[in-house]
């Protein structure tokens, strides 16, 4: 079934779709019925379920949309159209840490341009692309609400804010 | 950062220097969940949107419409389950209030919830946090199961009649969920797309059952709307624009932050020159962005000497809006083409790509500001940029167009010397 619909797509992405299944531990299974509970409609526990997906799996990858789409009752479309609409969803590998550099007005005009230059002139990479030995992406964001502290960057869900680049250099020095 | 009020006594922001200000045993010694204990003993449903009324609370997310009359749009004979929730999808740049509401008074949102869905029958409420506020949603979840250990939450609250429970729910990270009907698209586990309205959330909302969609800092104002009452509420700001306001103060000045200020504060100059510290590094102010990005930019000389209030009507006056309170404080330094560009690249990133006016046009929007940015502006490309707006504003599915279109119709009609100053560089002007 699945096969089939992604290769029906107006815009063809060869993707291989496989035969497996991801399958996690009892902990996290607990975890995804708790969200499930919430709601009077399975499919609203979508976008909790994928977080938990790409925690485990790094990102959503085909088995692990494979699994949503069992464990929602849903089609293998129905999972894609919603990951591939969300800007936190990855539907490609991204490193260890996930640098998110907010460039939107507040940040701009206090010193993003700056703490950018840094952040990639460290790591030797443009936005958007991963260091080679897959520690790190940069990704330039949209306004993460921080605008008061800003110039800022989140590196997976923790917010780093008020920065300069010496603290970007702490920041990062201190990551394992 | 500062956060506080200034030019009246806090409200929603009462609590949150006090140490573990998140934390139920701190809520309740200052008067915590005595508003939901008021309504739950004392007030029927029909009393507690009569209090919301008379307070002239306005929809704090944006768009400003008056609380109790979308309450009571909620149709009471419904046989549906229906719902309250909140949008804590805070995402317009400028904007970081419902953040620090969070971050610090979690109860204050729980209850206001809690009053809410008392007074429109709901028994399932959800909070929808954007997903880069995920330190948000693990605050808020610990302190719901605080509240349901202390039987504030769950069945038979306070040991009433009245259940009702509050969960909370992640975004992903798309700015479009902020608009309600958007936002329960997503609750079902869709795309984000934008609905038609009519029929109103009130009457098909999630799960197509009556739902009442508010911002958090319009739910956290609840509690205070119940315990002093609707018209004293009223009273601590105008007679159109009740109560107080949060505001988000970023950019050029000296003090940055949250300030809660009553409506109607006079005046939007003294604001900036005294309150927020003045302009950082003693520079020149240029335009003030009131009311997140969306809102039209103001020119330092609409505020100087002009006495703009700052309420829904006095902004209106001033030449700009209320909006999400997101004011944007800008230098002599900054180049308007160029922060009216960056905003259009977040309208053109964050476009849903549901309807062809707003998908398209702030595509081409951004094409052009980037081929005048490069050195190819045209002398027409401004006459350019005004036809593509007119063909989104008022013409695109949902207001995310004419969010789209506000900022650089204003900006070129206020600034068009930075603007014509980028055509220059060709020496074709």
């Amino acid at each position: 079934m699945s096969t089939q619909l992604i290769n029906i797509q107006p815009m063809s992405q060869p993707v291989d779709i496989g035969d497996e299944v991801a399958s996690f531990s009892s902990e996290v299974e607990a975890e995804i019925d708790s969200h499930l509970a919430k709601y009077p409609v399975m499919r609203s526990a979508i976008l909790p379920l994928m977080f938990i997906v790409q925690r485990e799996r790094g990102y959503l990858d085909a088995p692990g949309v494979a699994y949503l789409a069992k464990r929602l009752h849903l089609r293998i479309t129905d999972i894609w159209e919603v990951a591939t609409f969300y800007s936190m969803l990855n539907t490609t590998p991204v490193g260890k840490y996930h640098i998110q550099v907010c460039k939107t007005l507040s940040c701009k005009i206090m010193g993003e341009p700056g703490i950018t230059e840094h952040v990639c002139g460290k790591l030797g990479i443009k936005p958007g692309e991963t260091t080679a030995d897959g520690r790190f992406t940069v990704s330039l964001v949209e306004c993460l609400g921080s605008c008061g502290t800003a110039p800022m960057l989140q590196i997976g869900f923790d917010y780093h804010e008020n920065l300069t680049p010496a603290k970007v250099d702490q920041i990062l020095d201190a990551l394992p | 950062m500062f956060i506080g009020a200034i030019g009246c006594e806090p409200l929603q922001l009462a609590r949150v220097h006090l140490e573990h200000s998140h934390s139920l045993e701190v809520y309740q010694q200052h008067g915590g969940y005595a508003s939901l204990r008021k309504v739950l003993t004392s007030m029927s449903p029909d009393d507690v949107i009569s209090e919301v009324k008379k307070s002239a609370l306005r929809g704090r997310g944006g768009a400003g419409f008056p609380t109790g009359m979308k309450w009571s749009f909620v149709p009471k004979d419904s046989p549906k389950p229906k719902y309250v929730v909140c949008n804590a999808d805070e995402s317009e740049p400028g904007t970081f209030k419902d953040r620090y509401l969070m971050e610090r008074d979690p109860h204050l949102l729980i209850e206001g919830m809690l009053i809410a869905a008392y007074a429109l029958g709901a028994k399932t409420n959800y909070i929808y946090t954007r997903g880069e506020y995920r330190y948000l949603i693990d605050i808020m979840d610990r302190a719901l199961e605080e509240a349901r250990a202390a039987g504030l939450l769950g069945a038979k609250i306070l040991g009433t009649e009245f259940s009702s429970e509050v969960y909370t729910h992640t975004g992903a990270g798309a700015y479009i969920c902020g608009e309600e009907t958007a936002l329960l698209s997503s609750l079902e586990g869709l795309r984000g797309h934008p609905r038609m309205k009519p029929p109103f959330p009130a009457v098909s909302g999630l799960y197509a059952s009556p739902t009442v969609v508010n911002n958090v800092e319009t739910l956290t104002a609840v509690p205070d709307i119940i315990r002093m009452g609707g018209e004293a509420y009223q009273r601590l700001g105008t007679e159109k624009s009740g109560g107080t306001k949060l505001w988000s103060v970023s950019g050029h000045v000296n003090r940055p932050g949250v300030y809660e200020l009553p409506m109607g504060y006079d005046d939007m100059e003294k604001f900036i020159m005294e309150d927020c510290g003045g302009m950082l590094g003693g520079k020149q102010l240029k335009a003030v962005i009131p009311g997140g990005s969306s809102v039209y930019i103001m020119r330092a000389d609409q505020i100087i000497g002009k006495d703009v209030r700052m309420d829904y009507e006095g902004l209106v006056a001033g030449g700009s809006s209320v909006g999400s309170g997101g004011f944007i404080v800008m230098n002599e330094t900054v180049d308007i083409f160029e922060s009216t560009k960056n905003l259009t690249e977040f309208y053109k990133h964050e476009s849903c790509g549901w309807c062809t006016p707003c998908r398209e046009g702030t595509d081409w929007l951004v094409k052009v500001f980037k081929r005048i940015a490069n050195g190819g502006g045209r002398p027409e490309d401004v006459q350019l940029m005004l036809d593509l707006c007119d063909n989104i504003e008022g013409k695109s599915f949902c207001p995310l167009g004419d969010a789209a279109s506000w900022p650089i119709q204003s900006a070129i009609k206020r600034f068009p010397e930075d603007f014509r100053k980028h055509l220059m560089v060709n020496g074709q002007n």
